[in-house]
């Protein structure tokens, strides 16, 4: 039988991977983006396990909600990624070093 | 029913319907040639409602089942960040449109992030929390990157938006636990389940929302992309950045510790002082070495942001009537401090290596002696009203029994005045090397002077503030 802590446990899991993903990626941009991605899902996954188990429907509300978020998230992002191509030529995470912080 | 919902949130409605209709009046118009109409426009709109807030509204309503929450403490967290967003985009007007940046989605998109603001300070719901903070946040992260040509500026809006990110992911992760252990999503729920006792899961929801919102005020240790994004963005953008978002997301760390976790004061107070000293300290050391007037403004903001959390820290009414105080000043110097900086220039390219700073009161005394009583205030001398900001919060502390924070307070601000003293003996005492001409506009002159003036005026009675300030955090913590 599968259980609330079973898909906790898949969402924990997906976002700790996408945390890992955007801190110890050095290659590219876009792998960033795809870990955020990731984190807002196993959130999704979250929400919606737990929005079953309580058998209260603000969980999958508020689902959809990230979802649109998201969404437009990665059209900002996507966005700023394009110009910072156009000025840089490049997308490696190691060339956004013009101001060290 | 519905027509008091929607009368609650009237203002943030009106601001929402203004910024599609700028935008689309935009476009069908003259684009970049409407753009300084439309930031004045925007100005006044922002003045507008702020007079209408701050005059009209009173008592307490709670409206779409409890996700909007119309109080006097986010009245008062409105109030201040749509005066200082006015006062922000009036400021960047001249300095803009010379360098060719001012496009009209500058205004739409500083009102949006507005919007987000004031929905955020309102929150009453986990779910209009994220969704306010979201269009603060992709509104902050376009206008980061403002400079399209630029790769400062781009680079400073990549850097931003991939941290901003992470923040959002986390804060979202802290809500769905806090949801799943709470069973609701609704501010008053939470506080019902968290009344004594904490389940483990609520607990780990906290301080993921928690770390979230520190990211969002650029406190230690969630603070690496502060001076990347100050330095990079243009700088009326980094003078939005350190005022407004800064009100809005402290208004809404304090909602939530307290409409939220209020059952539960004891968990979340070590967490909170915990990034106050680690950002009151990481501010003052790491500033000490930049010469960037820029990313020093940002060590700057991250310290005061520790200061003002101090206040929170407290866990009392007067905790967060001293954050109120604390931000409101806090956004004054900024804009003070700000006005001086967008004037700082050579030939016509801005500069921002303090050591053009040098000899400057001799060429410009009157200006010099604004920003000196500027930084003696952000550096928290005594007789000017950054110190009253800074007594207050440490007496919030000292009375709520965290005696050492308040000592750690006092020894960072100590250590942090070295590098406001610098500045003020680069204009004063240093040799003069190649000066800076830039001009004054009559806007920043005002800003400028008016804000120094405050500094020294507003020490007889911190002009009535304390009153309502105090009416605020007892709206919210009770």
């Amino acid at each position: 039988m599968i259980g609330l802590e079973h898909y906790l446990t898949v969402a924990a899991a997906l976002f700790v991977i996408g945390i890992f993903g955007l801190f110890l990626n050095r290659k590219n941009v876009i792998i960033l983006l795809m870990s955020i991605e990731l984190m807002l899902l196993s959130v999704n996954i979250n929400f919606v396990a737990f929005s079953h188990f309580l058998g209260d429907l603000v969980g999958q509300v508020f689902t959809l909600f990230v979802l649109t978020v998201a969404a437009a998230e990665a059209a900002i992002g996507l966005a700023i990624l394009v110009c910072f191509f156009r000025n840089r030529g490049t997308i490696e995470v190691e060339d956004a070093n013009v101001m060290k912080g | 029913m519905i027509t008091a919902d929607i009368q609650t949130v009237l203002p943030e409605i009106l601001l929402s319907v203004y910024a599609m209709i700028a935008l689309i009046f935009a476009v069908y118009t003259g684009k970049d040639k409407v753009a300084p109409l439309l930031t004045t426009l925007t100005g006044i709109v922002f003045l507008v409602l702020a007079g209408w807030i701050g005059l009209n509204g009173s008592g307490t309503s709670s409206v779409f089942d409890g996700a909007f929450v119309s109080d006097a403490f986010s009245r008062f967290a409105k109030v201040t960040v749509l005066v200082a967003a006015a006062a922000v985009l009036v400021m960047s007007q001249d300095y803009m449109s010379r360098r060719g940046l001012l496009r009209f989605e500058y205004p739409v998109l500083v009102a949006l992030a507005v919007v987000g603001m004031m929905v955020m300070v309102s929150a009453g719901d986990l779910m209009a929390l994220y969704m306010g903070l979201e269009l603060q946040s992709l509104a902050l992260y376009v206008v980061a990157s403002l400079r399209r040509d630029s790769v400062k500026s781009t680079e400073a809006g990549l850097k931003y938006f991939v941290l901003g990110a992470l923040s959002s992911g986390l804060l979202l992760y802290g809500a769905s636990l806090t949801y799943g252990f709470a069973g609701t999503t609704l501010f008053s729920g939470i506080l019902e389940a968290a009344n004594e006792e904490v389940s483990l899961g609520l607990l780990f929801g906290l301080v993921f929302l928690m770390s979230g919102f520190a990211f969002k005020v650029s406190a230690a240790p969630f603070h690496m992309w502060t001076p990347d994004v100050y330095e990079g963005a243009p700088t009326p953008v980094t003078a939005f950045f350190a005022t407004a978002p800064k009100v809005a997301a402290m208004g809404l760390f304090a909602r939530v510790v307290h409409d939220a976790f209020g059952g539960v004061t004891g968990d979340w107070q070590q967490i909170v002082a915990f990034l106050s000293v680690l950002s009151m300290f990481v501010g003052a050391v790491a500033a000490i070495g930049q010469t960037n007037i820029k990313r020093l403004m940002a060590y700057s903001s991250i310290a005061h942001m520790g200061f003002a959390l101090m206040g929170l820290a407290a866990g009392t009414a007067f905790g967060v009537q001293s954050m109120l105080i604390y931000m409101v000043i806090y956004v004054t110097m900024n804009v003070g401090t700000f006005a001086f900086i967008l004037a700082m220039e050579k030939d016509g390219r801005p500069v921002t290596d303090i050591a053009a700073l040098k000899m400057y009161s001799k060429r410009e005394p009157l200006r010099a002696l604004a920003m000196l009583v500027l930084l003696f205030s952000l550096a928290g001398v005594p007789p000017m009203i950054g110190f009253f900001g800074k007594f207050y919060v440490l007496r919030a502390a000292y009375d709520a029994g965290l005696a050492w924070l308040a000592i750690a307070g006092v020894v960072a601000s100590v250590i942090g005045a070295f590098y406001y003293l610098r500045i003020v003996y680069f204009m004063y005492f240093g040799e003069e090397t190649d000066a800076l001409d830039g001009k004054m506009t009559p806007v920043l002159w005002t800003m400028l002077m008016g804000s120094a003036a405050i500094m020294i005026v507003g020490v007889v009675n911190l002009f009535g503030i304390e009153p309502i300030a105090a009416a605020a955090a007892g709206a919210l913590v009770n």
